[in-house]
């Protein structure tokens, strides 16, 4: 790394609407470095660098590149500056191959000729290490693939500056270690790199540098050498937060859900459940790590009634075992029966007889708590409806991946989105905003909610806020199983160990816990075992106390002949 | 080669709009209605305009004559409002549909094979059970007609996912079809129009209007308390936003599509009746005078609340009443210019729309 300024933001703003996303930021990247662009979501680090490429155009205050300030329009004038930016969302054609991605709106004046772009293409994987077959089509790639292409692209244009937005989002170990390798053979060669993330752990294994911004401003950049993951956090949060999950022992667990042999096919006759068999019990996170769509959702949401299964059987053992009967599950008539089955006994000990005695001793015995069941209610969940399940007793919470899609209602406030589980209690045909209203008021209050007030809706809050109301209101049906897919995505660190000590506060108190998840460090350090479900198989169920991260990565992505990785 | 093209670009923003524009993150209520208010006058002005100048007299004539015809008689307030009533009545047949995203776009022919089975029910029973029970049986075919309009597409829809804009459009045609063949086969003097029926006219209720007033008023009130306050009005909003998250939290989308447009399509029906039994007492092919579709415009303009369609439909009907007025005074052949207005009125409450949701900022002056 040479200390040569390339490029200089002086006093950069940027605002939308009331809102500011960059606040008079001066910071420089230097030549031949990887410079980590380090803060927490919505802190404008995305909107700073989308600047430098030409997607924005600052508001006020000067970019300058080698000491002569510059006005970048458009990404093609970013182009003429060698600047590159690879997207997080990447943009691409999907039924074009990789070359012709590569070299589509180039215009160098040369004639189109892929023979020669596969050329060149090939020139640069060979001399920082990629792979990639030119003639394959985008649909056919993996995430990492594509990400690849995305590389080879700008570096096709001539870009030497390289900006990539949150680069490791999708990958997995084994790629990100790739794409590390690739990104310092780029060093050595004199490109410049700056990397858009939030992984601590990341930052300090890869860049040279750190700039870290907060709420649109730009707090310090300093040299990685000389600092560690404790000081940058204060640095991105503003104040100290402890980043330990602290991982309790399971107690007494008992197995509260039974997947069995589960077969599913989509609409387009792909197989994304291929005989999926565990068990979740209670006090215990069990977590589920797997590429994006290898069968995560469609796993949650046949246990939770919404998705048709080919084969397969659910169970849930509802805890009963010397609990009282209530008149709230059963009828008059099932109590009768099941007595006569020899399913109950008195609190001493003796078996329940109510042969003989009327409806209103009945009635009054159970009232009164006197019968108590000899052992947990087993019940199938399979082909039941969510309001089946709901009627059943099943106290089953599901915080699904697409929050605002599925889990709440956009549009509606904080009061009718903690309605939608509980609005159909009573038998008056109006509903009763009352309780869902001191719910809304007492979540917003625990878990320290930002918002305007309970009548917002929830679409205008932020990623975490909403987050937050989705699990808090499924926290309050106090669940015998608790499901969560990516629960932390796109949260800061703040919000994301909240929802981490919530969902521990639930395996304490018996909760079956599962927790569908990305980061393979929170999955290992939150949870007690592991399944890994890959292509829609379970690849393996692992101890997450003594299994590593390569493991669980070499188990995400082995495909049938035993590879370890789809790129090889 | 960097020079010129530094240069180049210091032009080109020197070139650029004074001005960007900014997404509202909250508007006070006051300065809507003074937007909205801004927009009707624009219209109106723009409209006074083009008419005076077509029929070569002044713009103010043109106001004198609008409010002429809509208020310059007892007679004619109550015509007014008897228009609002029942493009009120259309609207509030269309909102729980339109609040579940269910485009009906159907109105027209619930309201008209409603009115036709009214009509029916005058023409073959009338003089042959008492006109209380005459009534009553109007009343209930034109329920059970309207249903039956907006159940077909419904049914369709809740288990096959059809369209339902192409086919609720469809049944108006068939609608349509249906009202020419029935006053075919009725009226033998092949003239093609029914002459009012005497039998099955509702009571009067001060005078001919007031009744429909009172019961189409009293059912959007209603409307407001089902849609706002009732389990089903919830439903109808959840499966509206998301029928992922309906799904979820276990509510049945096809029982809530089903039971949402029988509603829709009895009060559709009931418009029908009221428009047999108190208004035409006979039954044409124009008689839904294209409500279903004007009705559409009255609830999008109200976004869907109730109450605030009242206003838009009594303005909605105070122009196309006013206008009238002022085509027959200023000696106007054509019913094209009372579009022409209407159309205008239109444009810019819709456009003014923009004017809500977004800010116009002028750029400072740079200091340089």
């Amino acid at each position: 790394m040479t200390n040569e300024v390339l490029i200089e933001f002086q006093n950069i703003t940027k605002t939308f609407g009331s809102i500011t996303a960059n606040a008079g930021v001066n910071m420089d990247i230097r030549k031949g470095e990887i410079l980590s662009v380090l803060g927490e979501n919505g802190c404008g680090k995305t909107t700073l660098m989308n600047m430098l490429a030409g997607i924005y155009y600052p508001d006020g205050g000067k970019i300058l590149i080698g000491g002569k300030e510059v006005l970048i329009h458009s990404p093609k004038d970013a182009f003429r500056y060698k600047i590159g930016m690879i997207h997080q969302h990447f943009k691409l054609i999907d039924v074009f191959s990789a070359a012709e991605n590569v070299v589509l709106g180039v215009k160098d004046g040369s004639k189109y000729n892929l023979k020669n772009v596969k050329k060149r293409i090939g020139e640069m994987c060979d001399r920082y290490g990629f792979h990639i077959n030119p003639d394959k089509k985008i649909y056919e790639m993996s995430v990492s693939e594509k990400q690849t292409v995305e590389i080879i692209k700008v570096l096709y244009r001539g870009a030497d500056i390289l900006i990539l937005d949150e680069p490791t989002a999708v990958l997995t170990p084994q790629e990100i270690r790739k794409l590390f390798d690739v990104l310092r053979a780029m060093r050595a060669d004199g490109k410049s790199i700056i990397i858009i993330t939030h992984k601590l752990n990341e930052v300090m294994e890869i860049s040279d540098r750190v700039a870290v911004l907060r709420k649109g401003k730009h707090i310090a950049t300093v040299n990685t050498t000389e600092t560690n993951e404790q000081e940058l956090t204060e640095m991105m949060v503003g104040k100290k937060v402890t980043l330990n999950i602290d991982r309790s022992l399971v107690e007494n667990p008992q197995d509260r859900l039974l997947v069995m042999d589960l077969n599913c096919t989509d609409l387009e006759g792909v197989k994304v459940l291929d005989h999926v068999s565990f068990t979740a019990r209670s006090g215990e996170i069990l977590g589920i790590a797997g590429i994006a769509g290898s069968g995560q959702r469609e796993l949650l949401e046949a246990i939770a009634g919404l998705q048709k299964l080919d084969s397969g059987e659910i169970i849930f053992n509802r805890p009963k075992k010397n609990l009282p009967v209530s008149f709230y599950h059963k009828t008059l008539n099932e109590v009768k029966f099941l007595a006569k089955e020899g399913r109950f006994h008195y609190e001493d000990g003796t078996p329940v007889d109510l042969s003989g005695k009327s409806n209103s001793e009945i009635k009054k015995l159970v009232n009164d708590g006197k019968i108590l069941f000899n052992e947990d209610e087993v019940m199938s969940l399979r082909d039941k409806t969510p309001l089946q399940i709901r009627e059943l007793g099943v106290r089953l919470s599901f915080v699904p991946e697409d929050r605002l899609g599925m889990g709440l209602v956009g549009n509606m406030d904080l009061v009718d989105n903690m309605m939608l589980r509980s609005y159909r209690k009573g038998n008056s045909a109006l509903l009763n905003r009352k309780k869902p209203e001191s719910l809304a008021d007492t979540i917003v209050k625990d878990l320290e909610v930002v918002t305007p007030d309970l009548h917002t809706p929830v679409r205008k809050l932020s990623g975490g806020n909403v987050q937050k109301v989705l699990v808090g209101r499924e926290i309050s049906l106090a669940p015998k199983v608790l499901m969560a897919a990516y629960p932390v995505r796109g949260l800061d660190i703040n919000s994301s160990y909240l929802i981490y000590n919530l969902l521990n506060k639930q395996k304490k108190e018996g909760v079956a816990v599962i927790f569908v998840g990305e980061d393979l460090d929170v999955l290992l350090g939150l949870c007690d075992r592991i399944l890994v479900i890959n292509s829609g198989r379970v690849a393996g169920i692992l101890d997450a106390r003594t299994v590593t991260k390569e493991e669980v990565g070499f188990l995400m992505t082995k495909t049938d002949g035993g590879e370890g990785n789809a790129n090889g | 080669m960097d020079k010129t093209n530094e240069s180049k670009e210091t032009t080109k923003q020197r070139f650029s709009l004074p001005f960007h524009v900014i997404k509202r993150i909250n508007i006070p209520v006051w300065k809507k209605i003074l937007i909205y208010a801004v927009a009707i006058i624009t219209g109106l002005l723009l409209s006074s305009l083009i008419c005076a100048g077509f029929a070569g007299k002044s713009p103010v004539d043109f106001f004198v004559y609008l409010f002429k015809g809509a208020f310059g008689s007892s007679r004619r307030i109550w015509v007014l409002l008897l228009d609002m009533a029942l493009l009120l009545g259309t609207s509030i047949a269309l909102i729980p549909a339109f609040k579940m995203k269910f485009w009906n776009l159907g109105g027209n022919g619930q309201i008209l094979v409603g009115c036709l089975s009214a009509v029916a029910c005058m023409n073959f029973l009338g003089g042959k059970v008492s006109n209380g029970l005459l009534i009553f049986i109007m009343f209930l075919a034109s329920v059970a007609a309207g249903i039956i309009w907006a159940l077909i597409p419904a049914l369709f829809k809740a288990f096959f996912n059809t369209n339902e804009t192409l086919f609720t459009l469809m049944m108006n045609y068939i609608a349509i079809g249906l009202v020419r063949f029935c006053i075919a086969s009725w009226v033998k003097s092949g003239s093609g129009v029914l002459t009012p029926i005497g039998y099955g006219n509702l009571p009067k209720l001060y005078n001919d209007q007031l009744l429909t007033i009172l019961v189409f008023v009293i059912l959007t009130l209603f409307m407001f308390v089902y849609l706002k306050y009732s389990k089903h009005g919830y439903e109808i909003s959840v499966v509206g936003e998301s029928v992922n998250t309906a799904k979820y939290v276990g509510i049945n989308v096809s029982k809530v599509i089903i039971r949402t447009m029988i509603l829709s399509g009895a009060i559709a029906g009931l418009v029908g009746f009221f428009i047999a039994g108190a208004v035409d007492h006979t039954v044409s092919d124009a008689a839904a005078n294209n409500m279903g579709f004007t009705a559409i415009m009255t609830s999008w303009l109200a976004a869907f609340n109730p109450l605030v369609m009242m206003l838009t439909c009594f303005f909605i009907s105070f122009i196309s009443k006013g206008m009238l007025q002022v085509r027959t005074d200023f000696g106007l052949s054509s019913d094209s210019i009372a579009n022409i207005v209407v159309g205008l009125v239109y444009f810019c409450v819709i456009a003014c729309a923009f004017f809500v949701n977004y800010k116009i900022v002028f750029r400072k002056k740079e200091d340089k």
